[in-house]
């Protein structure tokens, strides 16, 4: 559903990506791996359209989105799970789910999410920031799903959480997956990356230099991780 | 006391005109990041439609309430469309380039049409005079000019609370590019949101026609305690920018009362303390200090 071509960012002079490739299929949790500054939420802003100095292509659901502004593309169908989480301290819990809108017949109704997330029902009048960092996770998670998206961009979404929690939302990745959701992972926890995701690619200043699958990713954890610097 | 009473009275009516103006100039800073310095010139415009519709179709202020905010809709508009639009994605020194340029052409305009003396304004019959509340006389323009500015305070509260488009103005404000990746068209609400804050300016002029010397600089003076009012409440902050109108409309009464040749450097004063102890200002966000 998502294919990506030879896509090469640039901030000003300095280039950020080079000749990327990467590609998630229907039901397919791929993630990014890589260490900070090699480029991975920029490839992320690139492909929701907040960052627009890029050459090569994106490809979404058969269409080439590549010129397409940042709301067209949510529209078409991708949720962005933002790496700081993005919950506005101005709305409330329930403005936060409601604000983005509905993309498909696949968009939960917000009865739907408080069943999955009880611990937003008892909140939805509380400002969106007062909620614990877990919940403003499970809330970006829920307002993404609500909207129907069948394709998640999920920005390191267990940074700094306990594992309890980090537990969740390897299952709501799982459920998701299963109704046929591509997710797009960027994950520095090789860890949780491997017992999630189907596919991994490694990106380095900029660059994909390996895809690997899960078996490669578990064997190879430890050279993996002192790579990342962890 | 009922000496008191009158000042609070004349500091609210005054505050209503910041309050008003300011809550504008907010929306505007907060969907369009436009810092717009042609404001005290709308609200001029304001006050000098509402008294040309006086002079030459008899149109009381009661009509000049309802026709010059839509007039000035319009005229926001256009403005926007014709220029500010194309201030979006510039550097800031541009923004103040064209709408302090702005400024100086509408009042320039004003001025070769209607000279440099005050236009002269009546209100209504029923809106002269002096009321007597609990023992207390006051003059009854006054109170309804503060009674109707909450009103419309309460009112965009209302819209910015309670509805779909309060929210997305909320969200545009507080994280403009989240918006946007999450399917929010906020380029499309720029211009009604530009129209909007420039009609309320021009109420605040209507409003203050009766109360002001109806003259082309007359915006001039209220742009700078304008952004006083801005900085005391926030920039950005819509609460903030009701408050510190209301706040600014008092110290400014009660200066002119006790202490008329400082009345205007208090409001500055309180804008320093302001800023010494809360740099976001009093309803600002804490990235603002950043």
């Amino acid at each position: 559903m998502l294919e990506v071509t030879a896509l090469n960012a640039w901030y000003g002079e300095a280039q950020a990506l080079h000749e990327v490739n990467v590609r998630v299929g229907e039901g397919e949790v791929v993630t990014l791996v890589g260490r900070n500054g090699a480029g991975k939420t920029t490839l992320v802003r690139c492909l929701i359209g907040l960052h627009r100095q890029v050459s090569g292509a994106v490809c979404f659901l058969g269409r080439d989105v590549t010129r397409l502004p940042a709301h067209q593309r949510a529209r078409a169908g991708m949720g962005w799970v933002q790496d700081d989480r993005g919950i506005y301290a101005s709305l409330t819990v329930e403005e936060n789910l409601l604000l983005p809108p509905s993309v498909s017949e696949r968009a939960w109704t917000l009865k739907r999410v408080y069943e999955a997330f009880p611990e937003l029902a008892g909140r939805r009048k509380a400002g969106g920031t007062t909620l614990s960092g877990g919940e403003q996770q499970m809330l970006a998670i829920a307002r993404a799903l609500r909207t129907g998206a069948c394709l998640l961009l999920m920005d390191e979404p267990s940074e700094g959480l306990a594992p309890v929690v980090v537990a969740r939302i390897r299952e709501i990745i799982r459920e998701v997956k299963a109704t046929g959701v591509g997710v797009l992972l960027i994950e520095q926890n090789v860890t949780f990356a491997a017992t999630v995701a189907d596919r991994h690619y490694l990106l380095s200043q900029g660059r994909i230099v390996e895809t690997l699958d899960t078996a490669d990713l578990q064997r190879r954890e430890g050279e993996l991780l002192k790579h990342l610097g962890i | 006391m009922n000496a008191l009473l009158q000042y609070a009275v004349q500091g609210l009516a005054a505050g209503s005109f910041y309050a008003l103006a300011a809550l504008g100039l907010a929306i505007i800073f907060g969907v369009l990041g436009v810092v717009n310095f042609a404001h005290g010139a709308f609200y001029m415009l304001g006050a000098v439609t509402a008294a040309v519709l006086l002079d030459t179709l008899n149109l009381t202020l009661w009509w000049s309430l309802l026709v010059v905010p839509v007039l000035m809709f319009a005229f926001g508009v256009v403005v926007e469309r014709l220029f500010v639009q194309w201030l979006l994605r510039l550097d800031p020194l541009y923004n103040f380039l064209l709408t302090f340029g702005l400024t100086l052409v509408l009042v320039e305009l004003v001025k070769q049409k209607y000279g440099v003396s005050g236009l002269p304004y009546t209100p209504p019959e029923a809106l002269q005079g002096r009321v007597e509340l609990a023992g207390v006389v006051l003059p009854r323009y006054q109170l309804f000019v503060f009674l109707f500015s909450v009103a419309i305070c309460v009112l965009v509260w209302l819209v910015m609370t309670r509805t779909r488009v309060g929210m997305i103005v909320r969200a545009s404000t507080e994280k403009p590019e989240l918006a946007r990746a999450l399917g929010i068209n906020v380029g499309r609400w720029v211009t009604p949101v530009f129209g909007f804050g420039v009609a309320i300016a021009g109420l605040a002029g209507v409003l203050s026609a009766p109360f002001r010397a109806i003259t082309a600089d007359m915006g001039n003076n209220f742009a700078i305690i304008l952004f006083a009012v801005v900085v005391i409440g926030g920039l950005g902050s819509i609460v903030g920018a009701v408050v510190a109108g209301f706040l600014v409309g008092l110290v400014e009464a009660f200066g002119q009362a006790y202490a008329p040749t400082f009345a205007q450097v208090l409001i500055f004063v309180l804008m320093a303390l302001v800023i010494l102890v809360r740099p976001a200002g009093l309803f600002g966000r804490k990235e603002a200090t950043a």
